[in-house]
């Protein structure tokens, strides 16, 4: 017995040695940043569109700040982790990374002094990118205008704040290695999921993450949580009215908008506000993977989604019929067609001139069709809104003119007049969360 | 004003008004002396639109109860000018502001004064309020003489009392009687001189404010006079479309309806309520079926669509000989796209049909064209049309104001007895105003080795930018009728002022150049004034172009327009803002931020003004944020300095939105730019850091219109930032993050 | 028939419950303080309080109002006797046009409750629902810092 717990010892021992080897990296050492006009511009190009699928601005750039110079909170379930500094500051940023710092950080999650990097930042997709594609992000990284701006410490409670941990994570999730093309899939397809899979790291919130926060690998897609929203199922388990062919989904990625379901809102706005300035064979590519995931593209997909289209046009209220459901009733204050008679049909109508830009028929919205109603809830109390500057759908909020309650009512009455989905239960707690992340 | 004032209570009320009015009316038919030194008869020529105009009372009425009306044709836009008319009241007729009632452009009461545009409103009509005042204390100091028996030079005036050295007093309420209010204001008259003001040029609150800002009944969209009823209309889904067929009785059965109101493809409905007009609207719009759009040209193309229609070429500034050798030529193209007035508030009017008279209230810029306009689309002689000018939302040009009027006349005839509120909807107000018109620019030029400008070419392509109703095609309801009207013949404005060439020949001096302004007669989508016209795009050609030619002369951008600069006012104005804003020749900034200079003399005529700021660009995101801004400016004899203070912060940052963001959009037959989603404009985030304006003050000098001289050095000053900040420079209007973007790339 | 409570008052509107609040203020009570400028929640030019929270009032319902407390322009002060946030617009002669002012001090009103010692970024951005055509957002900025100065000044000297 004692021979065995020492042998037990003996060997933890030795595995958590080789464990401390394994995960011991060595500092690379720094370098001067070369002046930016030393880079290639067709490199930087190409780094800046392959940036633009990863989404990296919008996690390295804290809100009305500067480009990456970092401190955007991510919000997971061990706490906040803060976006880092990528511009090529010398001191705060990334500015004294050798390109071979760079591709280790984004192949192994060490930084370039040797520490384990938290899998918020997702390298366990960004693993799998070639070294040219990642080079050319450096050589894009590096031609930023560089920012001073100290990086934020994560706001993680022990254990889980001792950097090894999560090297532990690496040895149970990290999977090191290049993605194999599928040879029964087309070029545009494999092109499409390598950069789905190695860089826009889509599974990272469409798919369900188990209770050490790393991706479900057998429940690829099922549909995950970002930032308090539902990012719905992507494969044959979507709850999407309308099927999602590669048209609606190159569309949806590319122009902001799809007639089959309407636009991204929540995190998913910035991933599309992304994808615009990717080249749109990309962007094709990206479409043609993921419109897989829920099945081939053939005649009978199209069919169904045009089915759903001309259901939901003809559930689309008109004018009169909201007449006549409303004009003279005396209702409460909490009847759902009511208000939404009042404050959501001036958009979510059928006919007439305005706005010109129609939203959506909502029986096809996602969030109207979601298994939870919180990305519904987020879109009532805080609204949609362009980014500035640009053109694009205005939505104006309602967390301060609606109550709990009729917010719920009005919740309840989309739902059950939108969708053919059972009603959602728990609206009122569901609301409570979302309100608290919202904010005041 | 809670009832209207139907001309007939108008008429028992006021008679001596009338009476003077009518007579003014003749006066005013005869056409006054034209506008020039001399009248006819060889005497000197009355100033401002007393030239045309030259009875007292028809510019200030003094009553019994010694208060004074001033009538002035010209009306507030939400500039602030009937603040300043009060001002020039005030201060040559020596009454405090609370004994003054302003009127303006009334059909009924007041000169006609055409458009209230073109910052005229000062020059013509505060001159002559001023005069005519003037001359009225004169005349009632000559009256105290005789009845105080002194010498009226010894007489003083306060606050309506004359009082003689021996302590005797006269009102000027008193005099009134056996005063000659109606004879001509006297070609002698003098004016205070300018260290004897107590009113212009001080301090002084805008008479309007707090009332706006209180909630006070001050716009026609306020107004609710008994028994008014809302009115809503249906525009088509775009130009040319002809309502082929509807079903009205759905509209017609809705609660609260009263009327729809349809001739030819104009489609109206009238409702107690204005939420169930409004609805009713929407079900009409659904029943609604329209054939025969017009094609739009593609909006990516248009500047080469326009340059290939037909145009009419004048040389407006032909010196020297062309083809001068120098040190170095330099050629560039600059555009910019339809842009749109976008007034916060849609278009609104008021009006009602008592028997055969009709009365609209109207925040149109010009009511007497709007009367001749509504006289032609109702087939009613103008003298029974009274149209009363009522605060809008600001307009800057010639907006949806009066197609609203229009729209509210023709309702009002099928509802008579009623007053008719009309108010557009945000959609039809921006699918449906004329437009500030697309424009190209050609420049070439070239520099000698002393880096002067010995060589100038430039070339404008524009339509017109004046379609303001005259005829009742201008009116937008006049070409949907049954019998449609068709819209005047677009004319090109003459120069100096021009139209789309105004402010296309510089204010430089250039040894040999020359301009040429090509009218395109043929208008794609409808246009008319927007703050500026023309000038907005030419100064921002010119002062772009001065920038890169300066570049190429290596010298900096204000000592070289300074090199170029005779007029002293112009010269002072420029080194104004650069001493104020601090410019440095090669100032060392921070990566990603530029300064800009630029400057203009709106219209070549009216007041000066230069503007220098610095700014940031994202490289990331195009985006352009403005730092800070100094502007300074002189538009003569300032009478109120805040007001134009506020005139150029307000057009420096109207401008900056124009030139960041602003760009109307349309497809195959539609405008598409419809609402705030579709046609985004500055807002608080993007607002500069900071806007400082410096008035040059020139008491000896006469008024010069101030409301659009920020326009075109703002937007140009944005631009030569841009370029400091990047190296690029970009010529084709708007600098919106997509387009910032697409040139200075990744 | 609804029940609204706007300035302190209450009222008996006679309007389907489905019509905005804008509409209700204008047509039935009569008050020209919030103003139609989109009637899709773009603008601002509508804003009133509603339990000292601004909303747009082209988009509310008068059915969601019934017990809640409304304050619209007309509400901070008079022609007369100016509240503080108007009296400090007039100070700074902030508005051309003006159609659009209303709205921006009510908005003003709301940020001065909840954030008192607004940072000029903060102040910017709480404004942004709001805006302006004419431009005078550079005044309306020194308007709304006059109003939060003063305000703090008044708490104090209480
Ligand atoms: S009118 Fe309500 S937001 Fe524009
Ligand atoms: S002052 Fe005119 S819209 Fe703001």
């Amino acid at each position: 017995m004692r021979r065995f717990l020492l042998g037990l010892i003996t060997f933890g021992v030795i595995g958590f040695a080789a464990f401390f080897v394994w995960a011991w990296h060595s500092e690379i050492a720094p370098v001067r940043a070369a002046d930016s006009t030393t880079y290639d511009p067709a490199v930087v190009a190409k780094g800046a569109a392959l940036a633009s699928v990863g989404d990296c601005v919008t996690c390295h750039t804290q809100p009305g700040g500067k480009p990456f110079a970092g401190g955007y909170p991510v919000s997971t379930p061990f706490g906040t982790i803060y976006g880092s500094n990528i511009t090529p500051d010398q001191d705060t940023g990334i500015g004294n990374w050798s390109q071979a710092a760079f591709r280790r950080a984004m192949h192994q999650g060490v930084t370039r002094k040797g520490e384990h990097l938290y899998p918020a930042f997702p390298y366990d997709h960004f693993t799998l990118a070639n070294d040219g594609d990642i080079d050319a992000i450096y050589s894009f990284l590096m031609t930023r205008d560089p920012v001073q701006q100290a990086n934020k410490a994560p706001d993680i409670p022990f254990p889980l704040n001792i950097r090894l941990a999560a090297a532990g994570w690496k040895l149970l999730f990290l999977r090191q290695g290049q993605l194999v093309p599928d040879p029964q899939q087309s070029a545009e397809w494999n092109r499409g999921a390598y950069l789905a899979e190695a860089l826009g790291h889509c599974g990272a919130c469409h798919s369900p993450r188990n209770f050490l926060g790393a991706e479900k690998k057998g429940e690829a897609y099922n549909g995950g949580v970002s930032d308090d929203w539902h990012a719905p199922a992507l494969n044959e388990k979507s709850t999407a009215a309308a099927p999602w062919t590669v048209e609606a989904v190159y569309k949806y990625l590319h122009n902001g908008f799809d007639q089959y379901h309407g636009h991204p809102s929540g995190p998913m706005q910035a991933v599309a506000e992304n994808l615009a300035k990717v080249p749109e064979a990309d962007v094709r590519a990206i479409a043609v993977y993921i419109a897989s995931l829920s099945g081939t593209d053939d005649a009978a997909k199209q069919q169904r989604a045009d089915a759903a289209l001309m259901t939901a046009r003809a559930k689309t209220p008109t004018v009169e019929s909201l007449a006549a459901t409303t004009g003279s009733a005396t209702t409460g204050a909490t009847d759902g067609a009511t208000i939404f008679a009042g404050a959501c049909a001036n958009c979510h109508r059928s006919g007439g001139q305005s706005p010109r830009a129609r939203p959506v028929d909502l029986s096809l919205s996602n969030s109207v069709n979601a298994p939870d109603p919180g990305n519904l809830l987020h879109i009532v109390l805080s609204g949609i809104h362009p980014q500035s500057r640009e053109r694009g759908f205005i939505m104006p909020g309602f967390a301060t003119t609606l109550t709990d309650e009729q917010i719920v009512a009005l919740a309840a009455y989309v739902r059950s007049n939108f969708s053919d989905k059972p009603q959602w239960t728990g609206i009122d707690t569901r609301l409570t969360q979302a309100r608290k992340h919202s904010g005041p | 004003m809670n009832a209207p004032h139907s001309r007939r209570a108008f008429l028992a009320g006021t008679g001596a008004l009338v009476i003077a009015f009518s007579s003014r009316k003749a006066f005013a038919q005869e056409g006054g002396p034209p506008n020039q030194g001399m009248g006819p008869a060889g005497v000197k020529k009355l100033p401002g639109d007393l030239s045309k105009f030259p009875k007292t009372d028809s510019w200030i009425k003094l009553e019994a109860n010694g208060r004074v009306t001033v009538f002035a044709g010209k009306a507030e836009l939400g500039t602030g000018v009937k603040t300043a008319f009060t001002q020039c009241a005030s201060e040559e007729i020596d009454l405090p502001a609370s004994s003054i009632t302003m009127i303006t452009a009334d059909t009924a009461l007041t000169n006609n004064e055409g458009y209230t545009a073109g910052s005229h409103s000062m020059q013509d009509c505060g001159t002559a309020i001023r005069y005519a005042a003037a001359d009225l204390r004169a005349t009632l100091i000559e009256l105290a003489a005789t009845r105080l028996s002194a010498n009226a030079a010894e007489l003083k005036v306060a606050n309506g009392v004359i009082t003689a050295p021996d302590g005797h007093k006269v009102t000027y309420g008193e005099l009134v009687d056996g005063l000659d209010q109606a004879r001509d204001v006297r070609p002698e008259t003098k004016i205070k001189p300018n260290n004897a003001f107590t009113v212009i040029g001080k301090p002084f609150d805008r008479v309007d404010i707090p009332g706006k800002l209180t909630g006070t009944e001050m716009y026609v969209q306020d107004m609710r006079p008994e028994g008014m009823l809302h009115a809503r209309v249906v525009r088509p889904p775009g130009y040319g479309a002809k309502l082929s067929n509807i079903d009205t009785a759905k509209a017609e059965k809705l609660p609260g309806v009263i009327k729809v109101v349809r001739d030819g493809s104009f489609l109206a409905v009238v409702a107690q309520r204005e939420d169930q007009a409004i609805l009713a609207m929407h079900v009409l719009e659904d029943s609604a079926h329209w054939d025969d759009q017009t094609k739009l040209p593609k909006q990516s193309d248009i500047h080469n669509v326009m340059m290939a229609f037909p145009h009419d070429d004048t040389t407006i500034l032909d010196k020297g000989i062309l083809g001068q050798p120098g040190a170095k030529s330099l050629k560039a193209s600059y555009s910019r796209q339809y842009q749109s007035h976008a007034s916060i508030g849609p278009s609104c009017a008021l009006a009602l049909m008592e028997g055969d008279k009709l009365t609209v209230w109207s925040h149109a810029q010009g009511m007497f064209p709007l009367q001749n306009g509504l006289s032609k689309l109702l087939a009613m002689p103008p003298e029974n049309i009274r149209c009363i000018h009522t605060e809008g939302s600001g307009c800057y040009g010639h907006n949806g104001a009066d197609d609203a009027a229009a729209d509210a006349a023709l309702i009002a005839r099928a509802v008579p007895g009623k007053p008719i509120r009309v108010q557009l909807m945000r959609e039809q107000e921006n699918g449906w105003e004329p437009f500030g018109p697309a424009m190209s620019t050609n420049v070439s030029a070239t520099v000698d080795a002393a880096g002067k400008i010995v060589d100038w070419q430039y070339d404008v392509w524009s339509t017109t930018h004046n379609n303001r109703p005259g005829g009742a095609g201008n009116l937008l309801a006049g070409q949907h009728l049954a019998t449609p009207f068709t819209p005047d013949p677009p004319k090109p404005i003459p120069q100096p002022e021009g139209g789309g060439d105004r402010n296309a020949v510089p204010l430089y001096v250039f040894p040999n150049a020359r301009v040429i302004s090509r009218f395109i007669p043929t208008m794609p989508l409808r246009v008319s004034a927007l703050r500026g016209l023309g000038a907005y795009m030419n100064v921002f050609s010119i002062e772009s172009f001065m920038d890169e030619m300066a570049d190429a002369a290596n010298t900096d951008p204000v000592e070289f327009r300074l090199k170029h600069l005779e007029d002293p006012r112009a010269r002072a104005i420029v080194e104004k803002a650069a001493k104020e804003f601090g410019w440095q020749p090669n100032a060392k900034l921070p990566r990603g931020h530029g300064q800009g200079f630029a400057f203009a003399r709106y219209k070549n005529l009216g007041a000066y003004c230069a503007v220098a700021m610095d700014l940031s660009v994202d490289r990331q995101t195009g985006i352009i944020k403005i730092g800070k801004v100094v502007a300074s400016v002189d538009s003569g004899e300032a009478v109120n300095h805040d007001g134009i203070r506020n005139q150029i912060e307000g057009g420096i940052v109207q401008s900056a939105s124009w030139t960041l963001l602003e760009e109307v959009t349309f497809s195959g037959t539609e405008i598409t730019s419809r609402d705030w989603s579709s046609y985004p404009i500055l807002r608080f985030t993007d607002i500069p850091d900071s806007v400082d304006v410096h008035v040059i003050d020139r008491p000896d000098e006469r008024f010069l219109g101030t409301g659009e001289a920020a326009q075109g050095p703002t937007g140009a000053a944005i631009a030569n930032a841009v370029r400091r900040a990047t190296g690029v420079r970009i010529r084709n209007l708007p600098l919106n993050p997509a387009n910032v973007k697409a040139a200075i790339g990744v | 028939m609804a029940t609204l409570t706007v300035n302190g008052k209450q009222h008996n509107i006679d309007a389907a419950p489905s019509t905005p609040l804008l509409y209700v203020l204008r047509n039935d009570l009569k008050l020209n303080g919030a103003k139609y400028g989109c009637g899709l929640g773009q603008c601002g030019s509508c804003t009133v309080l509603v339990d000292k929270e601004p909303v747009y009032a082209c988009v509310t319902p008068i059915s969601v109002l019934e017990g809640r407390t409304i304050t619209t322009l007309e509400g901070l002060g008079t022609p007369e006797n100016p509240g503080p946030v108007q009296r400090a617009f007039i100070a700074e002669q902030a508005a051309q046009c003006g159609y659009c002012i209303p709205g921006m001090i009510v908005r003003t009103q709301a940020l001065i409750e909840h954030k008192p010692k607004a940072t000029e970024q903060e102040i910017r951005d709480y404004m942004a629902p709001n805006l302006c055509r004419c431009g005078t957002q550079v005044r309306i900025l020194r308007a709304i810092r006059r109003a939060l100065k003063e305000t703090r000044t008044a708490e104090v000297v209480r």
